[in-house]
């Protein structure tokens, strides 16, 4: 028997501080808190209504999350792709989509923003170039599919993918980072950590610490960010889409926050919470903490933000009562649309 | 002017004429650009049209087909090549909950213009992963309109129309139809230079007959029309009718053939249980008139159910032939 000595190559990774300046006007601030608190305003009404059985089917709101479509939808514009979750009402609202389109539409009536045929998990709209998809993971591979067409046309709009910590377990996560990176797609990869996948928790179902580390393994440049600090949320996604603008290609926001909301309201327990979890994060909600920052960084006062929450008031009343005027859908629409021409 | 070329030739021309014609048409899949493609049907597209429009992807199914839908919702008019439709299986949600289900969804305001290309069938020895054809599953669910030409003629005007469609096709290539070398038969026949549509939903009379109506779709046609001839010689005047498309099925061809005929031969080479066969029989016996003219319960060849295995006699005794079509065709006639 002889020992024989072997070398061989490995590879270990190092994290590394990013510094990114970013800067916060008055016109900023109030922009983001009233995309925040608009989206707030409708999922806390939406929430009441649905206690009392006002609406069919299931219901998943995503309060405490609000600062992450808010701050990277500041930066899109209509021309711009965005594919959401099954939790997707708030990006619905971030990315312009009418307020009595999306209440209808949760309602079933025919002047929903999907004429009733998509309901709360499946928000669409072409013309905002707004997609919602009920399947974990489904929308990643479509937004890449966006940014292929956008650098295949010349256009220099960019796509956003919203998904959470449980669809990072995917394939199609894997598979679009990869062909993202290798085509060099304008597409930001934005992932919502909020640290459940329904009961899982990430450190259960993760092999990582970090979901930002599988980027490497994908030569992308990928950032953890304070998804519960808008302006953190927002500055972030200015590098992001600035590059991906640029043509320097794709990159994953991994934004920590969590869940205040149920997985889905009334049946979800959320036996699965350890103690005192719930209330450490509620003393972080993005809503209470731009308050704080704009108040210390002198952009806004508690006046401004009394007008704006009174305004979102008055916006989300009047939508819900537009929407409650529309009539439920003859049953000769469900024979529609399957395919074009019908 | 009409020339004779192989099935694989009339794909490759259609796909080349149409993105001649529109710079919105992409290809994409596993080994299309340098490669030409598994079964040579995109040959010479990434020298003519660039790694822009002709893009070879990873071994990401899912990856990719999603792409194509996203590329798709903003304006691009995609064609993919799944290698072999056997592969559907890892991008099936990007399939059948996301292509076929958008358009509808959102209440019709995505257009899907998507082409999945693939190719099917056995009968070569490649065993069960690589030798499905798969029609049913695409044609259960709604949303997706399913093509399976059996000649170069019918494969260079359904592909042409199906990427002028605005709805999603699942295009079916049968790869004994092809006409490549190592994998004969093969079909040939004469298709013209010039780009034309062919209307999907619309079935081909293959062979006019008069006693027995046998229906099949892609090589089920091909070989029906052979045994066709064969009853002829035994004096059994056959009526072939090949579907072309099996969503849109054309039902009106159907019901007519085997008011004509009174009797009723489907043949699949997909599995039976749930399947074509059972769509084609309940299609005529829903109808009063059609239901009325049989003379004798209808009949069905093809796979009984049973994975495609490798060693010739085996997959022999599992996939259709001619020989079982003439067979169960005159037990029909003599019934």
């Amino acid at each position: 028997m002889s020992r024989v000595l072997l070398s061989f190559k490995s590879y270990s990774l190092a994290e590394r501080e990013e510094k990114l300046e970013a800067e916060v006007t008055r016109e900023l601030a109030l922009s983001f808190y009233r995309k925040m608190v608009l989206a707030r305003t409708l999922e806390d009404e939406l929430k009441r209504r649905y206690e009392s059985f006002e609406m069919r089917g299931e219901l998943h709101l995503g309060r405490g999350q609000e600062a992450i479509p808010a701050g990277v939808c500041e930066l899109l514009s209509d021309r711009d792709f965005v594919s959401a979750t099954h939790r997707c009402i708030a990006h619905a609202v971030c990315k312009g989509l009418p307020l009595d389109g999306i209440i209808a539409e949760l309602y079933g009536r025919a002047s929903g923003v999907c004429r009733g045929k998509g309901g709360h998990m499946h928000l669409a709209s072409s013309s905002k170039r707004f997609l919602a998809t009920g399947i974990v993971g489904g929308g990643i591979p479509i937004a890449a599919g966006a940014a292929l067409a956008f650098k295949t046309l010349g256009e220099d709009s960019v796509a956003v993918a919203f998904f959470g910590d449980g669809a990072a377990n995917q394939g199609t996560f894997h598979e679009s980072l990869n062909l993202a990176s290798i085509y060099r797609l304008p597409v930001v990869f934005v992932l919502e950590d909020n640290q459940y996948a329904f009961s899982t928790r990430r450190s259960e179902s993760t092999a990582v610490e970090s979901n930002a580390i599988r980027a490497l393994g994908y030569s992308m440049p990928a950032l953890e960010v304070d998804g519960n600090d808008v302006i953190a949320v927002y500055t972030a996604a200015k590098w992001a889409v600035e590059r991906a603008r640029r043509g320097e290609g794709p990159s994953l926001l991994d934004c920590k926050t969590y869940r205040l909301s149920p997985h889905l309201e009334i049946v979800d327990t959320e036996e699965y919470r350890p103690e005192g979890e719930k209330e450490k994060w509620e003393k972080l909600d993005p809503i209470r903490r731009l308050e704080e920052q704009a108040v210390e960084l002198k952009l806004a006062s508690k006046e401004d933000f009394e007008q704006i929450k009174a305004e979102a008031r008055k916006l989300v009343e009047e939508a819900f009562q537009r929407a409650l005027s529309s009539p439920l859908p003859a049953p000769e629409e469900a024979f529609r649309d399957i395919f074009s021409g019908e | 002017m009409p020339r004779e070329i192989a099935m694989w030739e009339a794909i490759n021309e259609a796909i080349r004429q149409e993105m001649e014609r529109d710079s919105r048409i992409i290809v994409l899949g596993e080994d299309i650009g340098k490669m030409g493609g598994a079964f040579w049907c995109t040959q010479g597209l990434l020298e003519q049209f660039g790694s822009s429009r002709v893009i070879d992807t990873p071994i990401s199914e899912a990856g990719f087909i999603g792409m194509a839908i996203g590329a798709a919702l903003v304006g691009l008019r995609p064609i993919v090549e799944l290698q072999f439709v056997d592969f559907f299986g890892v991008a099936w949600d990007q399939i059948y909950n996301h292509l076929a289900k958008l358009r509808y969804m959102s209440g019709g305001q995505f257009k899907l213009p998507v082409v999945i290309r693939a190719p099917v069938g056995g009968g070569y020895g490649d065993a069960a992963q690589h030798s499905q054809v798969l029609y049913s599953i695409f044609a259960h669910i709604p949303g997706l309109k399913v093509v399976a030409p059996s000649n170069p003629y019918d494969a260079k005007g359904l592909l042409i129309s199906s990427i002028r469609c605005d709805d999603p096709v699942v295009f079916l290539e049968h790869k004994l139809l092809y006409g490549l070398f190592y994998l004969p038969p093969g079909s040939f026949g004469e298709v013209p230079e010039e780009p034309y549509e062919l209307p999907l939903g619309e079935a081909r009379i293959a062979a006019e007959g008069e006693d027995i109506t046998i229906v099949g779709a892609a090589y089920t046609a091909y070989l029906a029309e052979k045994a066709a001839d064969r009853l002829r010689e035994q004096g059994v005047s056959a009526e072939v009718i090949d579907l072309r498309t099996l969503v849109p099925l054309d039902k009106h061809a159907l019901r007519k053939s085997v008011e004509k005929t009174g009797r009723l031969l489907v043949v699949d080479e997909d599995y039976l249980p749930y399947g074509l066969t059972g769509e084609v029989i309940a299609t005529i016996a829903e109808d009063a008139e059609a239901f009325k003219a049989l003379k004798a319960p209808p009949a069905r060849v093809g796979n009984p159910g049973v994975p495609v295995p490798f060693s010739e006699p085996l997959e022999k005794a599992v996939l259709p032939s001619e020989d079982k079509i003439v067979k169960e065709a005159l037990k029909l006639v003599e019934a």
